[in-house]
C-alpha cells in the first residue's frame, strides 16, 4: 500500500515507494501516550516487526538549540511553530521517509496533530498551518489517547510534581494561575483534537483506564492494520483455553498434558497467521 | 500571545527591501541608504538575511555537516526571518520606523524553489509577512554578477555555491547554474511582486541617487524624524 501526502508533499519523494506502516499515538503529557508507545513496539518487535520510533524535538538538526530557546522563552509564537516544523521536517525526510521506504512499522509519539493544535489555539491560522504540514505523510492510524483534564493534573503532578509551563498554556496568559490556565489549555487543545479527530479521522482512545487496558484496545486496533499478528488477549485466552479443558473434563490425567497450553499455543498462532 | 496570521497593512512604518543576485552591489546600496538617513535623524532599522542570533547556530551546523534538505534549508531560513520579523520588522514598523531589508522573502521565493520546493508551499510559508512598500531589484547580467564573486577565485561554501542540488561537481560550475536559476526566478517574480528595477551595471552613485530619489518619492520622509531631537532643537 503506498503513502500519500496532505499536500504537495516532499520535493524528490515517489510515494509509491513508501511501503511500510506509519502508526501515530497522539495525547497530552500524563495521557499515557509513551507508555503505551514502549509497549506497542515491545509487542510488534516480538512478533517481528521492525520498528522505527519518532517523535516531537527529536531532530539531530534542531532540537538542542529548540530546547535551549524554549527555556528562555523568548520564541516568538511564528518563530516557535516553525522551528518545530523544521524539527518535524528534519525526523520526516531523514527518518521516517527511510524507515517506510524500508518496509518498517513507524511509531510516533505525537505527530503534525500536536503541532497544528498549539498553533491554532494560539491563533494562527488554520490554512497557514495546514499547509506548512502539507508536506508530512497521512498515518495509516492516528490514535488519540483522550484523558480528562482532571486526571492529567494529577498524573503530571504524580510525575513531574508541578506542572508543565507550555502544557499550561501559560503563554497564551488565560490565567496567572497555573492549575486553572492548565484545565483551560487542555480544554482548548482537546476541542482542537476534536475538530480534528472529524476532519483527519482519529480514533479516539479512552486513556482514562488502566495502562493494560489501553494496551490490549491499542494492540487489536493495530492488528488490524498490520495483520498476522495476535494481541496478548488472544494469545492469553489461547492458554486458558485447554487449561478449562483440564479442569472441568480431565483433571485425573494432568500430568501427562502438562505442556498442552505451550503446544496450543503454537499451534494458535501458526492458525492465526495463516 | 496571538500568532500572526495573515500579514497585516496596518502600520505606521514603512519597509524597504533589496534584492538581487550575490555580487549585484545591493548590500553597498541599502547601507548608503541606511546611512542617508541616520544622518538626517530619521527613525531607521536595518536588518540582514539569515541574522538571527536564535536560529544561527543550527543553520551554521546544518550548512558544515550538510544535514539540510530543501525542505528544512527553507523551512530554517523561515524560522530566522520569523524571529527578526516578531521581534523586530513587525514591532518596529507598528512603531513608526523605517525598517530597510537586506533580502527579504523574495530571496526565499527564488532559492527554494530553485531548490524544488514548491512555489505555492513556500509561498503560503512566509504569508505571515507584510509585503514591502518599496522592493528594488539590482538588476545585473549574469555574467557580470559572476565575474564579480568569482573574479577572486573565493571559497565557495558548500549550499552557497548550490552544491546540493547535484548540478555540477564543480563548485564554480555549480555556482554559475545554480545562480543562473536564480535569475531566472527573480525575472519571474518583477512583475508580480512590483520590483523597482535598478540597473546595477551602473556607478555606485548613479544608482543610490536613483535609489534615493525613489524613496523620497514614496515616504513622506520628515515624517520619520526622531521626535527627541526635534524637541530638544
Amino acid at each position: 500500500m503506498s503513502k500519500i501526502f496532505f499536500g504537495e508533499g516532499l520535493p524528490g519523494v515517489d510515494q509509491d515507494e513508501l511501503q511500510g506502516r506509519l502508526i501515530v499515538v497522539e495525547g497530552a503529557d500524563g495521557s499515557g501516550r509513551s507508555t503505551q508507545i514502549e509497549r506497542l513496539t515491545a509487542w510488534l518487535e516480538r512478533h517481528g516487526h521492525a520498528i522505527v520510533n519518532v517523535g516531537i524535538k527529536r531532530s539531530t538538526l534542531v532540537s538542542d538549540q529548540l530546547d535551549i530557546a524554549q527555556k528562555g522563552n523568548i520564541l516568538s509564537p511564528t518563530t516557535r511553530s516553525l522551528f518545530y516544523a523544521t524539527d518535524f521536517a528534519d525526523q520526516l525526510e531523514n527518518i521516517i521517509i527511510p524507515s517506510l521506504k524500508a518496509g518498517f512499522i513507524v511509531l510516533a509519539d505525537r505527530y503534525i496533530y500536536t503541532l497544528m493544535a498549539r498553533d491554532i489555539v494560539r491563533g494562527a491560522d488554520r490554512d497557514w498551518v495546514e499547509s506548512l504540514f502539507g508536506i508530512a505523510v497521512v498515518p495509516d492510524a492516528v490514535f488519540y489517547l483522550k484523558v480528562s483534564p482532571r486526571l492529567l493534573v494529577e498524573r503530571n503532578f504524580e510525575k513531574n510534581v508541578v506542572l508543565d509551563y507550555w502544557e499550561s498554556g501559560m503563554d497564551i496568559g488565560m490565567s496567572r494561575d497555573m492549575l486553572e490556565s492548565f484545565l483551560k489549555y487542555q480544554k482548548l487543545i482537546q476541542t482542537e483534537f476534536a475538530h480534528m479527530q472529524q476532519r483527519f479521522g482519529f480514533e479516539v482512545i479512552n486513556g482514562n483506564r488502566a495502562p493494560r487496558a489501553i494496551a490490549l484496545d491499542l494492540q487489536a486496533r493495530v492488528a488490524r492494520i498490520i495483520g498476522g499478528i495476535p494481541t496478548d488477549k488472544q494469545e492469553q485466552e489461547i492458554i486458558k483455553t485447554p487449561k478449562l479443558k483440564l479442569d472441568d473434563e480431565t483433571a485425573e490425567r494432568a500430568p501427562r498434558i502438562q505442556t498442552a497450553p505451550a503446544r496450543a499455543l503454537s499451534q494458535s498462532v501458526e492458525e492465526v497467521s495463516v | 500571545m496571538m500568532m500572526l496570521a495573515r500579514a497585516s497593512k496596518e502600520f505606521s512604518g514603512k519597509l524597504i527591501a533589496v534584492e538581487g543576485l550575490d555580487g549585484s552591489g545591493k548590500s553597498t546600496q541599502i547601507y548608503l541608504v541606511k546611512r542617508w538617513l541616520e544622518m538626517q535623524d530619521m527613525k531607521v532599522f536595518f536588518t540582514e538575511w539569515n541574522s538571527s542570533d536564535l536560529v544561527k547556530k543550527v543553520t551554521k551546523r546544518g550548512k558544515k555537516e550538510q544535514l539540510l534538505t530543501p525542505t528544512t534549508f527553507s523551512l530554517i531560513h523561515c524560522t530566522d526571518f520569523a524571529d527578526r520579523y516578531e521581534r523586530q520588522i513587525w514591532p518596529l514598523l507598528r512603531a513608526g520606523f523605517i525598517v530597510l531589508a537586506d533580502r527579504y522573502m523574495y530571496t526565499a521565493f527564488a532559492r527554494d524553489v530553485v531548490r524544488g520546493c514548491s512555489h505555492s508551499w513556500v509561498r503560503n510559508l512566509y504569508s505571515f509577512a507584510a509585503e514591502p512598500d518599496v522592493t528594488f531589484f539590482f538588476k545585473v547580467p549574469l555574467e557580470t554578477a559572476l565575474d564579480r564573486i568569482l573574479s577572486g577565485r573565493p571559497q565557495l561554501k558548500y549550499f552557497e555555491a548550490g552544491m546540493d542540488l547535484g548540478l555540477s561537481n564543480d563548485p564554480y560550475e555549480s555556482f554559475r547554474l545554480f545562480q543562473q536559476r536564480i535569475h531566472q526566478q527573480y525575472e519571474s517574480m518583477e512583475k508580480t511582486y512590483r520590483f523597482h528595477v535598478i540597473d546595477a551595471t551602473r556607478t555606485v552613485e548613479e544608482q543610490q541617487q536613483e535609489v534615493r530619489e525613489l524613496i523620497q518619492s514614496h515616504l513622506d520622509l520628515p515624517r520619520f524624524r526622531k521626535r527627541a531631537r526635534i524637541s530638544l532643537a
